[in-house]
């Protein structure tokens, strides 16, 4: 199958127009040595062949798994006007809005965007978006890192333990002190905190689902001038004090959950706001609103002397993209919601929660870890290794929770179950009979 | 066009949600005390499915896509992005699948279909360019330069070298130096000469302290640097690693493999050459591929085969730098490159980098008799015109040509960039723009000369079919607006 349009005497035409008699005179100047000696790939196929490959690849993967996994991925509905919508070729085909009189679509649902994740997070100002979570949470920390001049950083052991090692992956070269502890309790940071210490970073709900005031926490740290750092769930946000709320300086998280599919693990969105003293150390692409010649409003990329094709080696990143198709998808899904229906989701995810919840910690022998109030997602102890626990439940087509042994050691029979809206209650009765059968 | 937020009326909605059918007392544990709940709901907006629909639909078509026509914007490789990719990544099997499912016992079982999605794009894109090895984890190109630079300081931390400095040349994407810089190195840039990178001044710009230099081959003019092995060669022995940008490897494929250059990592952007959508500025995705002694530390987890013919992540490195993303890579962005890749075959994939090479060429010429071409000889993918002679005899600059190019119905190349060219405009039309639009091009970009002579005031002004005219950027950056105010939503 090819794309190409041109047809023998197109090439012909053109060859001709150049003066040439074949294509592969213009690749002369790839001196002969340096040729490719093989080009050992499989000859094309067509539409129809590769499409039935693929939907036989599909057909390898869990097909009717009923998902009690969470971690920060959400297995929540996704409102059918949200693919119609992304899926317009005018949006999706386009590239970063460089030439914003022709780009004022894109434009605007990104600054719309950007007011939504404001509105949401309390905070003053939005980017356009980042990667994921993840790479979010290690920019919103050299921020801090560049902001303050300093080089300690603390996180919290209830962040993700997946964003933390992210965290020191990215940091392995920078001379940074990384300090990884548990400090859910604020007498806690005692001893740690101190006059180097660029940034604190706490998650709320925390991975283990519970949610938290840490206005204490982001005060301790603002006496010292360090900044504080919230990961965020961006449905929890519907009810969850707010980032500005508790004092935060900058808000991350991982979009995923608002109306992007989970994708075996991306593209995801990930959303970054923050405090107005910030705007200018922050990165990524930002949408502002401006006028033309004429007083008509419109929406350009702006604050762009951060950026690298600008600044190169002295811009605050590397970054050059965002997710704008997916912060389109995130926009589009909170419309949909509205103000008062994402409260709802939320409240509603809470409640499947608190119900199964009470089932699993009926079982005999199961019980549960933390004293809440958590949002959808929480921890059990089971009398045996939660790996195994959940391997058996894979034959009875659950999976029934992430076992957390994987990323603490320590709590090997602690399994994390996440309940969304489409979990009904008859599959969170599948989930309780199987679990007791099995331990 | 009013904000969604603007259009919000109290009371108005499009939620649809699934009543509870669990007690009442379940509701009653799911309020929060009030020192954990916000105060005051966010101010989203209230509207119908329909108010919804509408905006967006009318927001879309005041966005150009490559759907809607050419867009030769250099360096980004506009091409066509075939639909049935699209419905690909949406097949349920793989669009619901957890990423965390491969990772339970038992659980990789299950999702065999995606790690082998995984495993075979990694053999094809080996294939492609000569690498021994890949990794999916990054997100986007700029994502695939940090992480490519980061596994270059892995390899220097694990033989105790002690190298503080990377070499760019100066026509490099402004991404080469910052990924470089944010990884923790010093960069040095190297001047080009008659447009490619100067294997003279190279080399005496290299020392011990090297640890790498980063290039793109063609470069960002559209050249092919012919001292490639000479450059490789010198770097090697200074035991600097020889980076690959693959934002342009669309011009080379089936004619030359960045292993074979002498290039140790390399990252592809497959938003790029491989079809996939931009999406409007994301998401991509930039594997990162390397040679094999430096294969042990690409990040983990790693898709490998067992005896038995089954996939599993494999997570036992220890010399791996970690994670750079959560999971696996932009999964759905490497799925609809895997598709278009499976498509072409090798016989196709080689005609797109005849086809693109040639339609740069035949603009080269065509254009050349009214634009100034930047290196008038044969060019890769892509050509650089500047409009340094209109901008002194007409007062027309490449700005006011990229204005007048959208009133003609055209994206325009991309402009001022590279830094090494005056008034630079980057012609990078793809292989899948016919012959009548590489003509349509050709024409309007004479019309634009022609009036640049006659009435330059009217290019000034352009462009004027489009919703807004050009925007006041100025203010824009002085006086930041970046979301809707609250008090504007209400009114």
């Amino acid at each position: 199958m090819r794309f190409t349009p041109h047809t023998p005497e197109d090439r012909s035409a053109m060859l001709a127009a150049l003066g040439l008699g074949s294509v592969d005179e213009l690749f002369a100047v790839i001196p002969e040595p340096l040729r490719a000696r093989s080009w050992d790939l499989p000859p094309g196929m067509s539409e129809p062949e590769v499409s039935q490959y693929l939907a036989k690849l599909a057909g390898l993967n869990a097909q009717n798994l009923v998902c009690f996994l969470g971690g920060g991925f959400y297995d929540h509905h996704i409102p059918a006007a949200v693919d119609a919508l992304i899926s317009r070729g005018e949006f999706y085909t386009a590239y970063t809005p460089y030439q914003a009189e022709m780009s004022q679509g894109i434009l605007q649902s990104i600054f719309e965007y950007q007011s939504a994740i404001c509105r949401l997070t309390g905070l003053d100002a939005a980017n356009a978006s980042l990667y994921d979570g993840g790479t979010a949470l290690y920019e919103a920390a050299m921020m801090a890192v560049r902001k303050t001049k300093r080089k300690k950083l603390i996180v919290c052991t209830s962040v993700s333990p997946i964003y933390r090692i992210m965290l020191r992956s990215y940091t392995i070269n920078l001379h940074l002190e990384l300090v990884e502890a548990d400090v859910s309790d604020p007498a806690a940071l005692e001893g740690l905190l101190d006059q180097d210490t660029a940034g604190l970073i706490l998650q709320n709900p925390d991975f283990f689902g519970v949610l938290h005031d840490y206005a204490p926490h982001f005060a301790a740290v603002h006496e010292l001038k360090g900044l504080g750092i919230l990961g965020c769930n961006p449905i929890a946000l519907a009810v969850a004090k707010s980032p500005a709320e508790m004092g935060a300086d900058i808000a991350v998280g991982e979009g995923q959950p608002l109306g992007l599919p989970l994708s075996f693990g991306g593209p995801y969105l990930g959303f970054m706001a923050v405090r107005e003293a910030l705007l200018r150390t922050m990165p990524g692409r930002i949408v502002g609103r401006t006028h033309d010649g004429q007083g008509r409003v419109g929406y350009c990329l702006t604050l762009q002397t951060r950026e690298q094709h600008i600044r190169r080696e002295k811009a605050t990143s590397n970054i050059c993209s965002n997710e704008a198709l997916c912060a389109l998808a995130a926009v589009i899904f909170l419309g949909l919601m509205g103000k008062q229906g994402l409260v709802e989701l939320a409240e509603l995810n809470m409640t499947q929660a608190a119900y199964a919840r009470e089932r699993l910690t009926s079982i005999p022998g199961v019980e549960p870890v933390d004293q809440g109030p958590w949002f959808n997602e929480f921890r059990v102890r089971l009398p045996i290794d939660a790996r195994v626990a959940v391997s058996r439940m894979i034959d009875k087509g659950i999976a029934a929770g992430f076992p957390l042994g994987r990323y603490y050691p320590e709590q090997a029979n602690n399994l994390l179950v996440a309940v969304t809206e489409k979990r009904s209650k008859e599959e969170i009765g599948y989930l309780a009979e199987g679990l007791e059968a099995v331990l | 066009m009013k904000t969604i937020f603007a259009k919000s009326r109290p009371g108005r909605r499009a939620a649809s949600l699934p009543c509870s059918r669990v007690d009442e007392r379940f509701c009653q544990m799911s309020q929060l005390p009030p020192e954990l709940r916000r105060s005051e709901p966010a101010e989203l907006p209230e509207v119908a499915e329909i108010d919804l629909v509408r905006h967006y639909t009318l927001l879309s078509r005041m966005n150009f896509g490559v759907d809607v026509g050419t867009y030769p914007l250099g360096s980004c490789t506009m091409k066509y992005n075939p639909k049935f990719t699209e419905v690909a990544a949406r097949l349920p099997g793989f669009a619901g699948l957890h990423p965390l499912l491969p990772q339970l016992r038992r659980g990789g079982l299950l999702a065999q279909g995606a790690l082998r999605v995984i495993y075979e794009l990694e053999q094809l894109l080996k294939q492609i360019t000569g690498m021994d090895a890949f990794t999916m984890q990054p997100l986007a190109g700029a994502h695939g330069e940090l992480t490519g630079i980061m596994l270059m300081a892995a390899y220097h931390h694990d033989k105790g070298n002690q190298k503080s400095l990377v070499l760019v040349p100066d026509s490099a994407h402004g991404t080469n130096p910052a990924s470089a810089a944010i990884a923790g190195y010093q960069v040095v840039t190297v001047p080009s000469k008659n447009g490619v990178m100067d294997p003279t001044a190279f080399k005496e710009m290299l020392n011990d302290q090297v640890a790498g230099v980063m290039m793109t081959n063609p470069n960002t003019v559209g050249l092919f640097n012919p001292y490639i092995a000479e450059i490789a060669e010198a770097a090697h022995q200074a035991d600097a690693l020889m980076y690959y940008d693959g934002a342009n490897l669309n011009a080379i494929m089936g004619y030359a493999k960045p292993a074979d250059l002498g290039f140790d990592i390399v990252h592809l952007n497959l938003h790029k050459t491989f079809g996939t959508p931009h999406g409007g500025g994301g998401p991509g995705a930039g594997p990162v591929g390397v040679v094999e002694h430096l294969r042990d530390y690409l990040p983990i987890s790693r898709v490998d085969m067992r005896g038995d013919g089954t996939l599993f992540l494999d997570y036992d490195h220890s010399k791996s730098i970690g994670y750079v993303a959560p999971f696996y890579g932009n999964f759905g962005v490497c799925l609809k490159a895997f598709a278009y890749i499976l498509a072409l075959g090798g016989e196709g994939l080689k005609e797109v980098s005849q086809d693109a090479v040639l339609a740069a060429n035949y603009l080269r010429v065509k254009l050349g008799d009214k634009w100034q071409v930047a290196f008038d000889r044969p060019c890769m993918h892509e050509v650089v015109f500047s409009a340094e002679d209109k901008v002194a005899r007409h007062g027309v600059s490449a700005l006011d040509v990229a204005k007048a190019l959208i009133d003609e119905g055209f994206h325009p190349p991309t402009i001022y960039f590279p830094l090494v060219v005056k008034e630079a405009m980057m012609v990078e039309p793809t292989e899948t723009e016919s012959l009548e639009n590489l003509d349509a091009l050709v024409a309007a970009m004479g019309r634009i000369a022609d009036k640049a002579a006659a009435d330059p005031e009217a290019l000034h002004a352009s462009p004027i079919t489009t919703p807004v005219g050009r925007l006041d950027e100025v203010t824009a950056a002085r006086h930041p607006v970046l979301q809707e105010p609250l008090e504007e939503a209400e009114a």
